[in-house]
């Protein structure tokens, strides 16, 4: 059989390419279509209604719209990983291999056992949950909600990783345009030919609107011959540009709009390095809000059978996509607009059953028959629309046959947008509709239909109007269309209907409106979250007038003074995927890399993240298994002979000016003024409520130069409060701050030979012995024959320990050359657990330590804080409750056996007594094995801890059920007095 | 001579080149860079020492004066940088040091930057999807500091303007070339 | 939202780092008697405005200059971008 005998429903015409023929799936069984169909489109064109089931009753249900403010027919598209749940059948255009499933049945679309919820609908009115599953509340997680979210749920994930790409992008405009129907094409007309920079931005792959659904004439042409012009001009225009498939999601602050393109959506699958969508930031000038306005349906009994769907949904079904819902149809209008649907149904020869409209006095046709004053008070049909149930204007019954029924209850503009920056709707009473009020978003101005203006030439002309007052240009000619809007009252709902659907996503009645109402849920905020109305994926675009109509009427009150709820972005749901853009995986945040760290690499060094920067850990070699021979034998080398360990990612700050001296000394809570040329000094760092900030190190280079480092971690954050100091606190004082963290590579070169290797690379004329270079030293040198490098004789480790950096571009051959010229000293190199490990031993604060509650009197350098200068962080380290008599000091700790592990974290308490906070003496921030003493150590801040060296604890960490017995110690493992660091 | 060898950002010996569709990435390791930031009562004579030494052109604000590879930008408040080629300038930092004495602060910036070279008809599509600046707006000679993919860089627009130098973080050389080459297959 | 930089124009906040009050610049005098209180009242208390609050912003992704912005705590909407630095003398803060 071919495609177009089993497309049934398929008329002459419309917009889609009939010399492809596209196949698909929907569940299951294979169709065809045509390139530009929608998968709605298509499967009406099969005769397929129904799409899927409805979220609380599983009621069978069809499209009701032609587009994203579809609340019925919602599919999972795709299978495997990139199935794609809650996609809406009216936006998916169709390509060769789609599939897709309904949702929220089980087991099929036809036959779902999940429909007897339809049958107890009385159970499941408003608030039924709220009702039902109150007590007891132990059952709420184990019982009840699974069963509901199985219930009820819409579509499921796949549970498999995303396999697409996502970008984000930026763009700049003098005008966003926000829709491209006539007021859209007619403001980039306008704008675009003054030279403006214009983005018109459409949700469809097809510019035009409603002129693409619209049989009607425009300058004198079809509205599409119009339209194809209108875009092939502003096509050529390089400052115009036209994003289709493109989602204004939202307005957000001072002119910034969330866009979301679908690049590949179309698409079987993303070319190869395509993303599947870009979320945009659109920077916009001025915005032209043109998105139309979207029709509303009217409630009647049982008004949600497949096949019943909004009167200008049918018209570009047919005129479009030239499909016909079926092939018998009625038209049920208060306003005159489905009167439009009829006539363009019955030009492409559909039989019109009969149009019903609610009003007395209506246009006539000589094609069908008009029913004045009449209604739909019920409809039949099991799995799809059969019947209507017309009471007409005299009172008689009369049942009609029909396939479809189109729906009119007028047009509201569509608001959505307005209201991002909480701009509230303004009733207007003339449309019976909300028009954009309130504050708009800055910059935005609204034309066509989503101001209210209803015809056609209205359109066009507010939306040239628009972008010339935008800009103070001169207005594209507006060409002659339709200027009469088509007349709509009010008529929400007919009388005495109760299973008459408002919202028939969430499944919410006129009954419920009520119901709700008469429980006390009275206000429009609560009534929406009570009965769940307007609270589905489509935010109601289609039910939220009419559940507000009929609150008012039962109310006794107008429309506007029940108020109106405002929309929230997104405008349509936006994937987590693009939301989430590249930064995914190790692409989450980017990467930084030592200069050491190709060559590490090629040494087989196992790798850490510390915070961006991936650093060396430990580099095993031939015949160790666990990490701990590794460290343990990279300290001994260290301590023994000598190691090397890149220190790059330490914060590296250039310092200079006259004032540099005197700025430090504002920094550092210990004096740096006097710091003598060739020298460098540790440095305090105190945040104002005096608690420490970060420690390091400060050389001076010249009498105005200094270099400071920070420490890794903090490097960020210290350069940004050095540069609050210097312009905030300090506004005159002659000071410059640039970081030159990744300008220098730099090595720390530890142990009793680091002198002895070092001496091989520095050029001869430095004498770096311990007389001309003494601890604490630093100086500009040369190494390897002329290589400008800087050099400081500081120490993590305790042992004799110099500094070294190079241009970063040659750290990779310093490395190198220091493993070379080491091997007769048995050079290692060593990572970041060694450093740890050497750095405990040797009783060094770090970040453990340093941890955003400790004080310099903490830490055991209360008298470091200068009494003689005002620095940050000195008056309130003074306080009372900072230097109480049990203070926590920094101590170490040993364990009594040797075979005894020391827990970071664990706490510390009296050798006997109760074990609970109350008697908590102190806590662990470091723990490590110590090759020198041989057993596990610890760094520990205990009360009074100076006071009670040799004391026995006991060290306690409920969280790994731990007890074991320890001795206080000092912090200083190794070499207590510092003679090896000055050797 | 010293005897080390340099590699590039990369990690490379040599320069690394990407061509996707209508855009090339070229890494660069040939600029030499310093940054100049005037002294606090010296800002005129810091001004007049950098103009003098760009023939009178004094880069103003969010603008950059070229003369490739030689190159000066602004980057704060009485700051700039002062690019100059590698070969012949890596002692750059030193001899500005001695033309503009106290008036500024001279500090080495050669080895902070990686810098890469996208060019093409792409160019600016590229960059749309990288970071918020507006690149189309941007004419040769304009230069702004801004964000891609989390990292702090200068981004200048030169001559021919199919032209933008980027200026990273050194040590984020890979994930900054990771993120231009990935929005360069996007737009291809 | 975007912060018109005194400077540099327009520019997205995104670029900048925020640290609220900026009252953070009027650092009390550390030789004043009641020097405690005043520094506990800096360090510590902060008003919450509904409303026009002064407010620190550090254009880290820019060119590093902190930034005192005046926003409407309820709308957004920022009437005036200074340099800190000029606040700051004009407050009378010099070294």
């Amino acid at each position: 059989m071919s495609g177009q005998m089993t497309q049934v429903n398929r008329l002459d015409g419309g917009q889609i390419d009939r010399g492809s023929s596209l196949k698909f799936k929907f569940d299951g069984k294979s169709f065809t279509g045509h390139a530009g169909d929608t998968l709605a489109s298509a499967l009406l064109a099969n005769g397929v209604r129904l799409m899927g089931r409805s979220f609380k009753y599983h009621r069978p249900r069809g499209p009701l719209s032609a587009g994203s403010e579809e609340p019925n027919a919602i599919v999972t598209l795709r299978d495997g990983a990139r199935a794609e749940p809650n996609t809406r059948a009216t936006t998916a255009e169709l390509f060769e291999g789609l599939t897709a499933r309904s949702q929220n049945c089980w087991p099929s679309v036809k036959f779902d056992v999940m429909a007897v919820n339809d049958a107890a609908s009385d159970f499941l009115a408003a608030g039924f949950y709220y009702k039902t599953f109150m007590w007891p509340a132990s059952f709420w997680e184990k019982v009840y909600e699974p069963i509901i979210r199985r219930a009820a749920g819409l579509g499921a994930l796949s549970m498999q990783e995303d396999p697409d790409q996502y970008d984000k992008g930026f763009r700049h405009c003098d005008l966003l345009i926000i829709g491209a129907g006539p007021s859209g094409l007619m403001a980039a007309l306008t704008a675009g030919r003054a030279g403006k920079d214009v983005i018109l931005a459409d949700e469809d792959f097809a510019l035009g609107g409603r002129l693409l659904s619209e049989n009607m004439a425009v300058g004198g042409k079809a509205a599409l011959d119009w339209t194809t012009q209108t875009v092939a001009e502003l096509s050529s225009m390089p400052n115009v540009r036209l994003m289709t498939r493109t989602t204004v999601m939202g307005a957000f602050d001072h002119g910034i709009y969330g866009a979301v393109e679908r690049v590949s959506d179309h698409l079987f699958e993303p070319a190869a390095g395509k993303p599947r969508q870009i979320l945009w930031r659109i920077y916009a000038g001025k915005t032209m809000l043109c998105a139309g306005a979207i029709e509303r349906p009217i409630a009647f009994e049982n008004n949600d059978r497949p096949g019943i769907m909004l009167a200008s949904a049918m018209r570009s079904y047919v005129n479009r996509w030239a499909v016909t819902p079926a092939q018998r149809v009625a038209i049920f209008t208060s306003c005159d607009d489905g009167h439009r649907t009829a006539a363009d149904l019955h030009a492409k020869g559909v039989k019109i059953a009969a149009v019903i409209d609610t009003r007395s006095e209506t246009p006539m046709s000589m094609d069908y028959e008009v029913l004045a004053g009449a209604q739909v008070i019920n409809t039949k049909g099991r799995l799809g629309l059969a019947f209507v149930e017309v009471q007409q204007a005299d009172g008689s019954m009369r049942t009609l046959e029909c396939g479809a029924l189109g729906v009119s209850g007028g047009w509201n503009p569509n608001v959505h947008l307005t209201c991002h920056q909480r701009g509230r709707p303004a009733w207007n009473a003339e449309l019976s509709a909300f028009v954009p009020g309130g504050t708009l978003p800055p910059g935005m101005s609204v034309a066509g239909a989503a101001s209210g203006d209803l015809s056609t030439y209205g359109a066009l002309h507010s939306g040239a109007k628009g972008a010339a007052d935008a800009f103070g240009i001169k207005a594209a000619d507006v060409p002659t269309a339709a200027d009469t809007p088509a007349k709509q009252s009010a008529f929400w709902y007919v009388e005495g209907c109760k299973r008459a659907w408002l919202d028939q996503q969430n499944d919410v009645t006129v009954k419920d409106v009520k119901l709700a109402h008469q429980e006390g849920f009275k206000s429009v905020e609560h009534l929406k979250r009570y009965t769940t109305l307007g609270m589905a994926t489509d935010q109601g675009k289609t039910s939220n007038m009419g559940g507000l109509a009929i609150m008012a009427e039962i109310a006794g009150k107008g429309i506007p003074d029940v108020g109106t709820t405002i929309f929230r972005p997104p405008y349509t749901p936006v994937s987590i995927g693009a939301l989430a853009g590249r930064m995914r995986g190790m692409e989450f945040h980017p990467t930084r890399l030592t200069p050491s760290h190709f060559w590490a690499k090629e040494r087989g060094a196992v790798f850490v993240e510390v915070g961006n920067w991936l650093r060396a850990q430990w580099f095993p070699i031939e015949g160790e298994t666990h990490w701990r021979q590794s460290v343990d034998r990279e300290v001994k080398a260290t301590r023994a002979s000598v190691g090397v360990c890149d220190c790059t990612t330490l914060g590296k700050i250039d310092v200079q000016g006259a004032d540099a001296a005197t700025f430090l000394n504002k920094l550092y809570c210990n004096p740096f003024a006097k710091l003598a040329v060739g020298k460098v000094r540790y440095g305090l760092m105190l945040r104002e409520d005096g608690i420490a900030m970060d420690d390091g190190t400060a050389g001076r280079l010249a009498e105005d130069h200094f270099v400071v480092t920070t420490t890794t971690a903090k490097a960020g954050p210290v350069y940004q409060h050095m540069e609050f100091v210097r312009q905030c606190l300090m506004p005159d004082a002659d000071v410059q701050l640039i970081s030159t963290t990744e300008a220098w590579a730099q090595y720390a070169v530890a142990g009793p030979n680091s002198r002895k290797l070092l001496q091989k690379i520095v050029d001869p004329e430095f004498d770096i012995s311990n007389e001309a270079f003494e601890f604490m030293a630093c100086a500009n040198i040369t190494v390897c024959g002329g290589l400008r490098a800087r050099l400081f004789r500081i120490s993590f480790s305790g042992e004799m320990a110099f500094e070294i950096a190079v241009p970063s571009r040659y750290g990779d051959a310093l490395m190198r050359k220091l493993m070379e010229e080491g091997e007769e000293f048995d050079v290692v190199p060593y990572g970041t657990e060694a450093l740890g490990v050497m750095r405990i031993e040797k009783g060094h604060a770090a970040g453990n330590e340093l941890n955003g509650t400790t004080t310099a009197n903490n830490l055991g350098m209360g008298r470091m804080v200068s009494k003689k200068k005002d620095s940050i962080g000195t008056v309130l380290s003074e306080r009372a409750g900072l230097n109480e008599e049990d203070a926590l000091k920094l101590v170490g700790v040993k364990p009594l056996a040797r075979e005894d592990k020391i827990t970071a974290g664990g706490h510390l308490m009296a050798a006997d007594g109760p074990v609970d906070a109350a008697h908590d003496q102190g806590y662990v921030t470091s723990a490590a094995y110590s090759p020198e003493v041989g057993s596990m150590i610890g760094l520990a801040f205990i009360k009074s801890g100076d006071a009670r060296m040799g004391e026995k604890m006991r060290l306690v960490s409920p969280v790994t059920d731990s007890e074991v017995e320890v001795e206080v110690t000092s912090a200083h493992f190794v070499d207590p007095e510092g003679g090896r660091q000055r050797a | 001579m010293h005897s080390l060898t340099p590699i590039t950002a990369l990690g490379g010996q040599t320069v690394r080149v990407d061509t996707i569709g209508n855009a090339e990435l070229r890494e660069s390791d040939g600029l030499a860079l310093a940054s100049v930031h005037g002294r606090l009562g010296h800002e005129a004579a810091c001004r007049a020492h950098l103009s003098d030494l760009l023939d009178g052109r004094l880069p103003a604000v969010g603008k950059a004066v070229l003369r490739d590879p030689e190159a000066a930008f602004w980057t704060g408040p009485d700051q700039w940088m002062v690019g100059a080629p590698f070969a012949s300038h890596e002692d750059l930092a030193s001899q500005l040091k001695s033309r503009f004495g106290d008036t500024a602060s001279i500090t080495e910036q050669t080895d902070a930057w990686a810098c890469f070279d996208l060019q093409g008809s792409a160019m600016e599509q590229v960059v749309e999807l990288l970071c918020p600046i507006n690149v189309r707006q941007m004419t040769t000679g304009d230069a702004q500091r801004t964000s891609i993919h989390h990292l702090g860089c200068f981004v200048l627009r030169r001559d021919p303007s199919d032209w933008v130098r980027i200026l990273g973080p050194r040590a984020s050389a890979g994930s900054l070339h990771h993120a231009i080459v990935t929005a360069m297959r996007s737009v291809a | 939202m975007i912060i018109n930089h005194p400077l540099l124009g327009p520019r997205d906040s995104a670029e900048f780092v925020y640290m609220g009050d900026a009252r953070l610049i009027e650092r009390p005098d550390p030789e004043s008697d009641t020097v405690a209180e005043q520094f506990h009242d800096y360090a510590y208390l902060r008003d919450n405005p509904a409303g026009t609050l002064r407010e620190l912003w550090f254009h880290e992704g820019g060119d590093r200059s902190w930034l005192v912005v005046t926003r409407d705590t309820r709308t957004h909407e920022i009437s005036k971008v200074e340099l800190a630095r000029d606040v700051a003398r004009s407050k009378g803060r010099s070294k």
